[in-house]
């Protein structure tokens, strides 16, 4: 997250705004203890606070209260996005659930909202004034550690994915001029790119006629990636190879039929022992039990 | 810039060296047509090795190539597709249907001599 520096500079805004501005911040700096309990008081009762210790619970409120007001002051938001992103960091995000981290915040947000009306009450028109004052930043804050969050579940989500591509498919091969290409997991169309590459270049330089490729550990397979395994299919044999697919789940076959693809010309057998049991004799061995 | 072709007992080879235009491939087909009926050919290998770039007149013409070839009673084994050129050939649709396709030249001349003994029956 690039930091971004949102000022509104003092020096510029109205003089009776930058009035309410420090009336509203000292405002809430000495009701501090107060607010802040109130705060914790109805996170607790609505069961946000699941998980963490009285400890923690004291720290993170002291902080991210202090914080908001500090944001408010300076109209600049730096402390925000910092604040945000160490508690990413520290994996407090990814401990808790969105609904804590909103709701905690929306928590707080009410409690600020509620001290304002107390205090301006008796003069609506200074309650809308100090309503224009404070709700945009309250607003910009929420957004800025919604997004932090969102940020961080996207960065396990990616880490994940390249966890998943860099299961490596290997390709085996069993006999003269027999390769084996048992693939596993999902197969996104960055890892189907690398199989076709290595399936390509694995029967050029074995000199393979036949491949199996056994998809038993592949549970579905989207249009993109179904179409890609045809042509990879066919690919192999302008390089003169037959490839025989085994393992096709029911869901598979169902999306294969569906999308309407030639599947003429491609070779299927039920599993892998049937598949290697037909490349044999495609090239010509012959298995016999001895003794 | 002409492909070279080679005679080796009832087999042509024609070892393609470097890109060809669409004349040099319109050549190639001339020059094979002319030499099969010589001297009971009964295979033709075009080595396409050295191509970059398969596009779809170049497929075509090897296609071609292969059927007249057939008319005149000899078969055509295309050796030596890149990985990559074989990808992008299936992925724009050109599969060379119903042409034996090899992955070299030691590849064809095998496949070549088993048809030649087949179809020559004992001696």
């Amino acid at each position: 997250m690039s930091p971004r520096k949102t000022t509104r500079p003092p020096s510029s805004a109205a003089p009776s705004e930058q009035a309410l501005v420090r009336e509203l911040v000292t405002h809430l700096r000495e009701k501090r203890e107060a607010l802040r309990r109130q705060w914790v008081q109805q996170m607790t009762a609505k069961g946000l606070l699941a998980g963490l210790t009285p400890e923690e619970t004291e720290t993170e409120s002291v902080n991210i209260y202090d914080t908001c007001v500090g944001c408010l002051d300076t109209g600049e938001y730096s402390g925000a996005e910092r604040y945000a992103a160490s508690m990413a960091e520290r994996g407090v995000l990814r401990g808790m659930t969105t609904e804590q981290i909103i709701g905690g915040l929306l928590t707080l947000r009410d409690v600020y909202g509620r001290s304002l009306f107390e205090r301006y009450q008796r003069d609506m028109a200074r309650l809308s004034a100090a309503l224009d004052v404070y709700e945009p930043v309250a607003n910009k804050i929420l957004s800025i550690v919604a997004l932090a969050f969102i940020e961080e579940r996207e960065k396990v989500v990616r880490q994940q994915q390249e966890a998943i591509r860099e299961l490596s498919t290997p390709v085996l091969q069993v006999r003269e001029g027999l390769l084996i290409l048992p693939i596993i997991g999902v197969i996104d169309s960055v890892r189907a790119r690398q199989l076709t590459e290595q399936l390509l270049h694995g029967i050029r330089n074995s000199r393979a006629k036949v491949v199996v490729m056994d998809i038993t550990g592949v549970p579905n397979v989207d249009s993109k990636v179904a179409n890609h395994l045809v042509q990879t299919v066919d690919a192999a044999r302008l390089l003169g190879a037959t490839v025989i697919v085994t393992g096709i789940s029911g869901a598979i076959a169902q999306t294969l039929v569906t999308l309407g693809l030639d599947l003429s010309k491609m070779n299927t057998v039920g599993d892998l022992q049937g598949g290697i049991e037909h490349a044999d004799a495609l090239l010509g061995y012959k298995v016999i039990a001895s003794g | 810039m002409s492909v070279p072709i080679m005679k080796q007992g009832g087999v042509l080879i024609a070892s393609v060296q470097s890109e060809l235009s669409d004349t040099d491939l319109i050549q190639l087909r001339d020059d094979l047509l002319q030499r099969v009926g010589t001297l009971r050919t009964h295979g033709v290998v075009i080595d396409v090795t050295a191509l970059d770039v398969i596009d779809s007149f170049a497929a075509r013409v090897l296609s071609n190539i292969a059927q007249m070839v057939r008319l005149r009673g000899a078969t055509t084994v295309i050796a030596g597709i890149q990985a990559d050129v074989a990808f992008s050939m299936i992925q724009l649709g050109l599969a060379l249907q119903g042409v034996t396709t090899v992955l070299d030249l030691e590849e064809a001349l095998s496949v070549l001599a088993e048809a030649g003994e087949s179809s020559n029956g004992s001696s």
